[in-house]
């Protein structure tokens, strides 16, 4: 009964969902305020009913009911329950319920906030984060029903969980994913009714600046977890391949980015007020596009994943319709909406320009990348292979280009600056970077090397840009620490998010330049040196896990004759599909990771091992840490929230004081 | 007024730049989606010979191979690389079929020796030998994309036919056996 239940709420969802896209519309058209807000209660019933939905698979799963085809081809009796639970979205089917889940949430968020929004413009909002939903509700049910039977022939035992993804990292990578993913349909969502309405002042990038930085804020931690994952779960060391799975999540991320500078520039100015909604439209097509790819089957001959032309038609007539519409709907009413607020060439708003620039080619860069060995076969002219070499060669400038335009856009006004008070703020920071980083590419490592020695220069403009500019802010104030509380939660957020993009900076070119790598065959006994570090191999103990069986390798290491650290990398092979897999033991730290991982027995005791040291590179994904916490703060900011209160006062006073308590409570949410 | 009109126009034009750009990416898109058939190898290297090419073997890095070497047997030659997934997924069939028999000729393909050694010992070895490609100019000359891709090679070097994508029991009994199988008996005839 359960299954049926969970496709029978999953139907009134779609139900509501359609409702939710149409009613509120109409009602902003035709100016019937109780319209207007049947969206709110419409979003909350949708919300319900698509989380009773997902609970009754996790339910299916817990429960090991293997007539669900879906449950039976991803879980195993065997499996650790906490692997059952996150093995409800381990495939196809169950990640795309959960994405609708995510969906629904913002949805309810939304909806819940929607109230400080003027009627037409929470109305229209809501309407079209239910056409969203009504797109994927509809795929969901046609091509990829979660809850179908094996009846009446049920399987004794499931398929199991792919191993690669019984792990923690992968419990929580897909849903910070789709947080990102679908929170930009929000700002999507924002960026339609502005159009519709064809009204966009500061006050609207007042209200959807939170929504796509939080947004934002979710994808880069879902980025990181993911190359974290990769790092230590794949056993390669490595940890960005560019797959087209991360290059369809790093797209979004690269346009959001942008987003979000540009959002900026329309709050405070008023200005690329066209290019912001373009941003926002893009940004949200590049999600969509990026569930495309995935689950289409249109790059899957040469990667692995389900391939299904049914689904790749469905969403591409679903991407053709809700992106070709809104860029139609941007065609027609874009003019309505332009700004006629000049600035100079030199100005931190023509800086966000090359930023936005940069940001957008090496978006393009990635998406023809990802699309090219399509395009040439399309066109009849043969095939060409596309890797790292190409991303490298091209991204990894931009980046650069970026890291420096960063430090130049900090210190211009708004408006206008000037070539003198630029370069005497900006001269001795310059200096001090050429020097560190020549200083740094020779003193560190064998040789110069000098993409590494730029990085760790451009780190060093960041870092100074930064401090110099705090300095700038606080240094009318009567002490230093005066001057730093007066400084505003969202100044504090940026500049994390910068110092973020430097540290990453750091612990990429450090990993990839100057990591150490061995491949060794070690008999019980030996010790390898590797850089300043001795590894001793102990031997291979037996492990019995709930699903695997494993050969646990033992790994002393020293260093200056003292212990540093044991480390067991292990060989295991999963009972149910016979896969082996590699876990590698890592001793992290804060400048180097230690990654050891077992290879096969040589006989006599003696085993292939592989040794890693890894500078910084934990600073990759530290940086990221710091980039989504710096977006977090940036929207903790009051002046997001003043206008609420302003309300919240009005109310309290007419409601005598009565909700006052509740309505600041509520602002503090 | 006019010029005022026409500039209005223009820019208005603009506006649907992006719409265009969209819609053909689409087309693209779609086309993509119903490709599967001319996914096969281009009119342009099917039936030709086994590009030139004289490079190391995984195994022996000192010695090298060249296409000459390759023929006198019906072959498979497979484009892998150890930082493929979906190459982890086609090697458990790859050995199998190995062990029927059949002769399946690597082409590591981007990838570090090390890396590759490692794949082979841990996940066991089908190959006769692998050639290195480190560079990927053998690829580019064989019209690799990605990986895996598998090469249907008859016993003069002459290429019969490429399957993009991982070689699955599916591909194997449909497409790739009969073929392999048609191409021996014209090779013992």
């Amino acid at each position: 009964m359960n299954p049926e239940l969970g496709l029978f709420a999953l139907i009134l969802a779609t139900c509501l969902a359609l409702l939710q896209s149409v009613v509120p519309l109409v009602g902003s058209y035709t100016g019937r305020l109780r319209w207007m807000s049947a969206g709110r209660s419409l979003a909350t019933g949708q919300f319900i009913f698509t989380l009773l939905s997902f609970s009754c698979l996790v339910y299916a799963f817990l429960t090991d009911d293997f007539s669900v085809k879906y449950v039976a081809s991803n879980s195993n009796s065997l499996l650790p329950s906490i692997y059952k639970f996150t093995a409800t979205w381990g495939g196809h089917e169950g990640s795309l319920l959960l994405w609708i889940l995510t969906l629904t949430g913002w949805g309810q968020v939304v909806a819940l906030r929607s109230d400080k929004l003027p009627p037409e413009l929470g109305a229209r909002v809501l309407s079209v984060l239910g056409m969203v939903s009504v797109g994927f509700l509809l795929f969901i049910l046609v091509t990829s029903n979660p809850f179908e039977r094996l009846l009446p022939f049920p399987v004794q035992d499931g398929n199991d969980l792919n191993p690669l993804l019984q792990d923690l990292g992968m419990i929580i990578h897909p849903p910070m994913l789709y947080m990102g993913y679908v929170g930009f349909a929000v700002a999507f969502a924002f960026a339609i009714a502005a159009l519709m309405g064809g009204q966009l002042d500061s006050a609207w990038s007042r209200w959807a600046r939170p929504w796509t930085t939080v947004a934002w804020c979710f994808l880069t931690a879902g980025i990181a977890l993911g190359s974290w994952w990769a790092y230590y779960e794949l056993g390669w060391g490595g940890w960005w391949f560019w797959d087209p799975v991360e290059n369809a999540s790093l797209m979004p991320w690269l346009s959001g980015t942008a987003l979000i500078h540009s959002l900026a520039v329309t709050e405070k100015r008023g200005l690329f007020k066209s290019w912001t909604l373009l941003l926002a439209i893009a940004t949200f097509s590049l999600s969509l596009f990026g569930t495309f790819l995935v689950r289409s089957g249109v790059l899957t001959s040469v990667h692995a994943f389900a391939s299904d032309p049914e689904r790749g038609l469905f969403i591409l007539a679903y991407l053709v319709l809700v992106v070709g519409a809104s860029l139609t709907l941007f065609a027609f009413k874009a003019p309505e909406i332009r700004s006629k607020i000049t600035f100079s060439l030199l100005s931190r708003e023509t800086l966000i320009l090359v930023n936005n620039v940069l940001l957008v080619t090496s978006c393009a860069t990635v998406l023809l990348g990802t699309m090219f060995p399509l395009l040439v076969d399309a066109l009849d002219l043969g095939m060409i292979s596309v890797g790292p070499p190409y991303f490298n060669t091209l991204f990894v400038p931009m980046a650069m280009m970026l890291a420096f335009a960063l430090g130049i856009g900090m210190m211009l006004n708004w408006k206008k600056g000037t070539v003198s008070w630029l370069v005497q703020q900006l001269r001795w920071i310059f200096l001090a970077s050429v020097i560190g980083g020549v200083a740094f590419g020779f003193m560190y490592g064998d040789k110069f090397v000098i993409s590494e020695a730029l990085a760790i220069g451009l780190v060093i403009w960041v870092v100074l840009a930064i401090l110099k500019d705090m300095y700038n802010k606080t240094r009318n104030a009567s002490n230093l620490f005066a001057g730093l509380k007066k400084l505003k939660p969202s100044y504090y957020g940026m500049q994390l998010a910068h110092f973020g993009i430097a540290v990453t900076f750091v612990g990429a070119a450090m990993s990839t330049g100057y990591s150490l790598q061995k491949d060794i065959r070690m008999n019980p006994g030996d010790t390898v040196e590797l850089g300043e570090y001795a590894f001793r191999f102990d031997g291979v103990k037996e492990i019995q896990g709930a699903n695997y069986m494993a050969n646990a390798g033992i790994i002393s290491i020293f260093k200056d004759q003292k212990k540093v650290t044991v480390l067991y990398p292990e060989k295991r092979v999963y009972k149910v599909k016979g896969m082996p897999m590699t876990e590698a033991g890592i001793d992290g730290g804060f400048t180097r990771d230690l990654y050891v991982a077992l290879g096969e027995p040589l006989g006599e005791g003696s085993w292939a091992v592989r040794l890693h040291i890894k500078p910084f590179v934990r600073f990759l994904w530290l940086g990221a840490m710091f980039m989504a916490l710096g977006g977090l703060l940036a929207v903790s900011d009051k002046r997001y929230r003043v206008r609420l209160k302003k309300k919240a006062g009005i109310r309290s006073k007419t409601a005598k004081g009565k909700i006052a308590g509740k309505a600041v409570a509520g602002g503090r949410a | 007024m006019s010029r005022v009109e026409e500039k209005g126009k223009k820019s208005r034009l603009k506006l649907f730049v992006p719409l265009a750009f969209f819609m053909t990416f689409c087309i693209l898109l779609y086309v993509g989606l119903f490709m599967e058939s001319k996914k096969e190898l281009p009119s342009a290297l099917l039936n030709d010979p086994v590009p030139e090419f004289s490079l190391p073997t995984l195994k022996k890095p000192t010695e090298t191979v060249t296409q000459a070497d390759l023929k006198g047997q019906v072959y498979l030659l497979n484009v892998w690389g150890s930082w493929c997934p979906a190459c982890k997924v086609e090697h458990p069939y790859l050995v199998k079929l190995a062990k029927k028999g059949v002769r399946i000729i690597g082409l590591s393909y981007k990838d570090e020796d090390a890396d590759a050694l490692r794949w082979l010992q841990r996940l066991d070895d089908p190959y006769e030998f692998n050639i290195v490609d480190k560079e990927g100019r053998l690829g580019v000359n064989l019209g690799v994309y990605g990986a895996p891709e598998t090469f249907l090679v008859d016993k003069n070097g002459i290429i019969r036919y490429k399957h993009v994508g991982i070689v699955d029991p599916r591909v194997w009994v449909e497409i790739l056996k009969p073929k392999y199988e048609r191409l021996q008996k014209d090779a013992i005839q």
